[in-house]
């Protein structure tokens, strides 16, 4: 059985191309035969945070256009075989793909997958379209910010209109020194805002920045956003697994440290 | 709110989720900026009719408000209308 997963957030900037490249090698992880399909045309990003830029000949254009057979724009994956990217044009926009041949690609697609993760554009509009065109679920990614989580809201709204059910958040950048001191909201504040489901929350980690240095995802690593990663892929293939305590490094004798220093 | 919240600064993570939550109230109703201003300037025209009001100073938003059969939260409307004079312009 496979499953079409839209990854979108309607705000730009929040780690839509993140979560994709961190949820599909997740997923890749867990043996699962997986294939991303960057679907920004003309801001192509998704190759860079995998590490794959340079194996790049055609692209998803090619593809629909029929410039070549879909096996030749396929890029494996440097570190695990059953994970392949369909990598996005650069030169191209949005227009040069409609909803109708991307629903027919992923429907041949599923032929071959477990799981075909679609990264989406920022925004709502033709880009938006084509990337929810064939999807079964949602993965809504959002920070804890007025903007980010308004469009979220707006966003779900869509999704459901066009009739995707499964809807999951995944709340991104959480910094638990702030929602302590009360200046970011909490998870808690964010699940009673949007009454969506909540797949996972994930760190504002550092470690994030130094794997998308290196093109590495970190899911499964040993920092916090590696393994709130690796525990949102084990949800997604539907694995029961307790939402990841990230409050570590605050606890008591951290407290009391910090009051020695700042007195 | 305790004693000892009241005194305390509002922190801004609660700031963001009231703001939040009046802002999607209003973007789920789908009342466009327009809307509002007509709706606004036909309660100023009504209210007038009766008292002097500072029509500069009215105010309306959509808000939510607990429902009277506690079916949760419903969408209400607020309005702030100063008055400027009780007399009873009407007879």
């Amino acid at each position: 059985m496979s499953e079409v997963i839209v990854v979108t957030s309607g705000k730009g900037g929040v780690g839509k191309t993140t979560t994709s490249a961190n949820v599909g090698t997740g997923l890749a992880m867990l043996g699962k035969k997986v294939i991303l399909i960057d679907t920004d045309i003309g801001l192509r990003n998704l190759d860079v945070v995998m590490g794959l830029e340079n194996r790049i000949v055609y692209n998803l254009v090619d593809v629909v256009e029929g410039n070549c057979r879909l096996k030749q724009a396929l890029i494996k994956d440097k570190r695990y075989s059953n994970l392949y990217l369909l990598p996005s044009a650069q030169t191209r926009d949005k227009t040069a793909v409609n909803p109708e041949q991307m629903t027919k690609l992923v429907e041949y697609l599923r032929e071959d997958y477990d799981y075909i993760l679609l990264d989406c554009p920022a925004g709502i509009e033709r880009g938006f379209q084509n990337a929810i065109a064939g999807a079964d679920r949602a993965l809504v990614v959002t920070t804890p910010e007025v903007s980010a989580i308004r469009d979220a809201d707006r966003i779900i709204g869509l999704l459901e209109s066009h009739g995707i059910v499964r809807i999951d958040l995944i709340l991104n950048r959480i910094r638990m020194d702030m929602v302590k001191r009360g200046d970011m909201m909490s998870l808690d504040d964010v699940m009673d805002i949007l009454a969506v489901h909540i797949l996972g929350a994930v760190p504002d980690d550092e470690n994030i920045v130094i794997s998308t240095n290196q093109g590495e995802p970190l899911v499964g690593a040993e920092s916090l956003a590696g393994q709130a990663y690796y525990n949102i892929c084990k949800r997604i293939v539907g694995e029961q697994v307790p939402l990841l305590n990230l409050d570590t490094g605050y606890g008591i004798w951290t407290r009391l440290a910090n009051l020695l220093k700042r007195a | 709110m305790g004693l000892f919240e009241m005194f305390r600064k509002k922190t801004s993570g609660t700031i963001a989720k009231d703001r939040l939550k009046l802002l999607l109230v209003s973007d789920r109703a789908n009342c466009s900026p327009e809307l509002m201003e007509m709706i606004k300037n036909d309660i100023i025209h009504a209210i007038s009719k009766y008292m002097e009001i500072d029509a500069q100073g009215v105010e309306i938003q959509m808000t939510e408000t607990d429902s009277e059969n506690n079916n949760g939260k419903i969408p209400a409307l607020y309005a702030n209308i100063p008055i400027l004079d009780m007399k009873n312009k009407g007879n």
